[in-house]
């Protein structure tokens, strides 16, 4: 039983972790363009300075 | 960075402009834009939305919008500027939900985990303990994720209606109330798991909702260009100042430049330019204007500035009497209600007496009244419209963003619903059934001779110089070093090329209007054009007649030209048509039990788009066409109206099975929840399933448009 006193606390805190990592990329635009990411890749670097 | 002093100097003053791209479509395009741009002038940087099909320009504010506009053109991107951003109020509204869905999500899956181990038997002080962990997660995550139902609910309360949101509001605050209760009492049951996954697939699919009416505004708003809205006035004093269209009153005179929209009808006083009203009338060709002509607003002005003295402004222009056509035509369509709401009207107030007789006759049977409650409870869940709240808006978010993904773009559910009931399609000509724009044919030029077209066609914004600019860059000319360009505004452009002089001009000999003459020297070659057919058109219109849907052109043009072209089509045509004449086609149609599609672009065809039972406009139609519209297709392909059809004819198929599911599962549930064999987890269980089922029936449209 004193493990829940421990498991409890970490499985909340690493759901509250998950959901302020999904507000922060939220927040920073990282889901305004996401086709755009998947051909950024095919994109070749020429001498980019 | 090694000229740091005017790098700084650029620094102080940037501004970021938004375009619109719409020929953004591969990842190509990307690294085009985003290495070519930086390099020019006073561009800092440029960042692609390949999703909104947007560019985001850093620039220095020595550059205006029409400089941006034409370096994209220079790299092959036609561009246009965003106006002050509609779409943000949409966006915000998407973002909350999404929030709410995953706070929802975060609370639901930490409830789930802590009811599992109550169900696996915990007792005492543990399951007590389970409890309040599970109050205080739910408590803030439904305070913060059910605010869109609440404060829905709490406005139609107030008003006196009742939606969906109102049996949805009241099963998640009882549900919560008596979990609460039951915690504080230390009773066996509470139900945060059930109130708390209900709220999330609702959230869900509220999302999936806003997503594809955000995702379509955006594509659309990116394709409406801005017309003359405001124009610039010459003062007394002599000097001009700019005033929005409603500012401006007659006798004022306006100074349009070239390639700006008239803003109000007016006479020239000085100048002459060529007119484009297409607009207006649907005709293409440019119209040479001089001196006392009468010019109309919407018209674009395509080469030399016009002073012209206004005659008619705001309500009274050619262009308002069309726009008030329009208003009234669109009024029969407002009426049509969606399929959900009016399944909404029905269902809410069947639930909540049901509820209510459940509670009643549970408490007249002689249970207690937390039973009863109980009951009542499940009975509300069990009943939540959410199959029923999913079952259509999940397959047209499903059907639109395939359609999207082919170049249809349509604008909200009641379109599709409608694009089901076409019977018979009317279509424009110009700009619809054809591409709208000349296109130069320079087969019979040597190579020196179009290089030569080119530098010259490139110093002139005439549309036939445009014609051979853009189908020159198209097979990457490299336009010739030309000195001393001059042109003449509507007879043509000289200059001279290694010492000769070379002209291009309209040709003198030819009888109507589109040919231009290229002079090098002693030598000089004809250059035609012409406004060919879409490359698909016939087969668009034959995949119709597949369907069952008779093709039938319905143009401004002259009668004969459209004679011509319905010949091609093996099709039936009526030329000459005004804006009246194509109303009254329309409804002459839906008195004979007909359900009409509308396509056309120009703005005299404005008012029939509005009246059709459901239209569609092609991305390069005027603003006011695409906003009547209710779906606007890109590109140069004509194939993504019959397409529509097609998906929005499964769509509805996919909607009635939605349906019947979800009938089908509440004619199996309510009778158990009503006996009270159903907890109030169970329920939220079999509504999770049900669904999840609606979901996957959906996703088989993907399929249909490919």
């Amino acid at each position: 039983m004193t493990g829940l006193t421990f498991l409890i606390p970490i499985a909340l805190g690493m759901g509250l972790l998950g959901l302020a990592a999904f507000f922060w990329s939220m927040k920073h635009g990282q889901f305004d363009d996401l086709d755009g990411a998947a051909n950024r890749i095919l994109i070749d670097e020429e001498d980019e300075g | 960075m090694n000229a740091p002093f005017a790098a700084d100097a650029g620094m102080r003053d940037v501004i970021d402009t938004r375009l619109t791209a719409p020929g953004i479509r591969c990842a190509g395009c990307i690294g085009k834009i985003e290495r070519e741009l930086p390099k020019l002038d006073g561009i800092e940087s440029a960042r692609v939305n390949f999703s909104a099909k947007r560019v985001a320009i850093r620039h220095s504010t020595a550059l205006d919008e029409s400089d941006l506009v034409d370096a994209l053109a220079r790299i092959g991107f036609e561009a246009q500027p965003v106006a002050a951003n509609p779409l943000a109020q949409d966006d915000r509204e998407t973002k909350a939900l999404l929030r709410a869905l995953a706070v929802a999500g975060f609370g639901m899956m930490n409830i789930m985990l802590l009811s599992v181990s109550v169900w696996a038997g915990a007792q005492g002080s543990t399951r007590e303990l389970f409890h309040w962990l599970s109050a205080i997660i739910a408590l803030p995550v439904i305070a913060y994720a059910g605010r869109p139902f609440f404060s829905s609910a709490w406005m139609a309360m107030k008003y006196r209606r009742t939606n969906m949101d109102v049996p949805i509001s009241i099963g998640i605050a009882l549900a919560t109330g008596l979990s609460l209760y039951e915690t504080l009492d230390g009773g066996q049951h509470a139900y945060f798991d059930g109130a708390v996954m209900l709220l999330f697939f609702l959230l869900a699919g509220r999302v999936l909702d806003a997503t594809m009416r955000s995702r379509t505004r955006a594509g659309i708003g990116a394709l409406l260009s801005k017309m003359g809205r405001s124009t610039a006035v010459i003062q007394p004093d002599g000097t001009t100042k700019r005033l929005n269209a409603e500012q401006l009153a007659p006798d004022m005179l306006m100074l349009v430049a070239a390639g700006e929209a008239l803003a109000a009808d007016g006479e020239i006083v000085s100048g002459t330019s060529a007119i484009d009203n297409s607009m207006l009338t649907g005709e293409s060709t440019p119209v040479g204007v001089g001196a006392h002509d009468k010019v109309l607003a919407g018209a674009v002005n395509q080469m030399g500035s016009l002073t012209v003295r206004i005659t008619a402004v705001a309500k009274d222009t050619a262009l308002a009497e069309i726009a008030r056509l329009m208003d009234e035509a669109g009024q029969s369509r407002s009426r049509y209600v969606k399929i959900a709401d009016r399944a909404a009207r029905l269902y809410a107030p069947l639930v909540h007496s049901l509820a209510l007789a459940a509670f009643i006759g549970w408490i007249l049977a002689g249970a207690g009244w937390h039973q009863a409650l109980v009951i009542a409870i499940s009975v509300l869940i069990i009943t939540c419209p959410c199959a029923m709240g999913l079952a259509v808006p999940a397959a047209q978010v499903v059907a639109a963003g395939a359609l999207g993904k082919r170049g249809l773009l349509v604008k909200d559910g009641t379109a599709l619903e409608r694009l089901a009931d076409i019977d018979i399609a009317l279509f424009d000509k110009t700009g619809t059934l054809t591409m709208g724009e000349p296109q130069a044919e320079l087969d019979d030029l040597p190579p020196d001779a179009k290089a030569v077209a080119l530098g010259l066609a490139q110093a002139s914004r005439h549309p036939l110089s445009r014609a051979i600019t853009k189908a020159l860059l198209a097979d990457h000319f490299v336009p010739a070093k030309l000195d001393e360009i001059k042109e003449h505004p509507g007879q043509g452009i000289a200059a001279k090329y290694l010492g000769r002089s070379v002209f291009l001009r309209r040709d003198p000999d030819a009888p109507a209007g589109l040919t231009s003459r290229l002079t090098i020297g002693e030598k000089s070659w004809g250059i035609r054009y012409a406004d060919h057919l879409r490359p698909d058109a016939a087969a668009a219109l034959r995949m119709l007649g597949a369907m069952g849907i008779e093709s039938r052109i319905l143009s401004g043009d002259r009668e004969q030209m459209v004679a011509a072209v319905a010949d091609e089509l093996d099709s039936t045509g009526e030329g000459g048509a005004t804006p009246a004449r194509k109303l009254a086609v329309l409804e002459a149609l839906r008195k004979e039990g007909h359900y009409p599609l509308m396509v056309g672009d120009g703005l005299n065809d404005g008012p029939a788009l509005a009246a059709a039972h459901a239209s569609i406009a092609p991305g390069s139609a005027s603003d006011i066409s695409q906003q009547a519209a209710d779906a606007v297709f890109v590109g140069d392909r004509l194939m993504p109206v019959a397409l529509g059809i097609k998906v929005a004819r499964r769509t509805m198929s996919v909607v009635r099975q939605n349906f019947a599911l979800a009938v089908l599962y509440n004619i199996c549930a309510v009778p158990l929840a009503l006996g009270g064999l159903v907890t109030p987890l169970i329920a939220a269980v079999a509504m999770s399933l049900s669904s999840l089922m609606v979901v996957g029936n959906s996703l088989r449209l993907v399929r249909v448009a490919r």
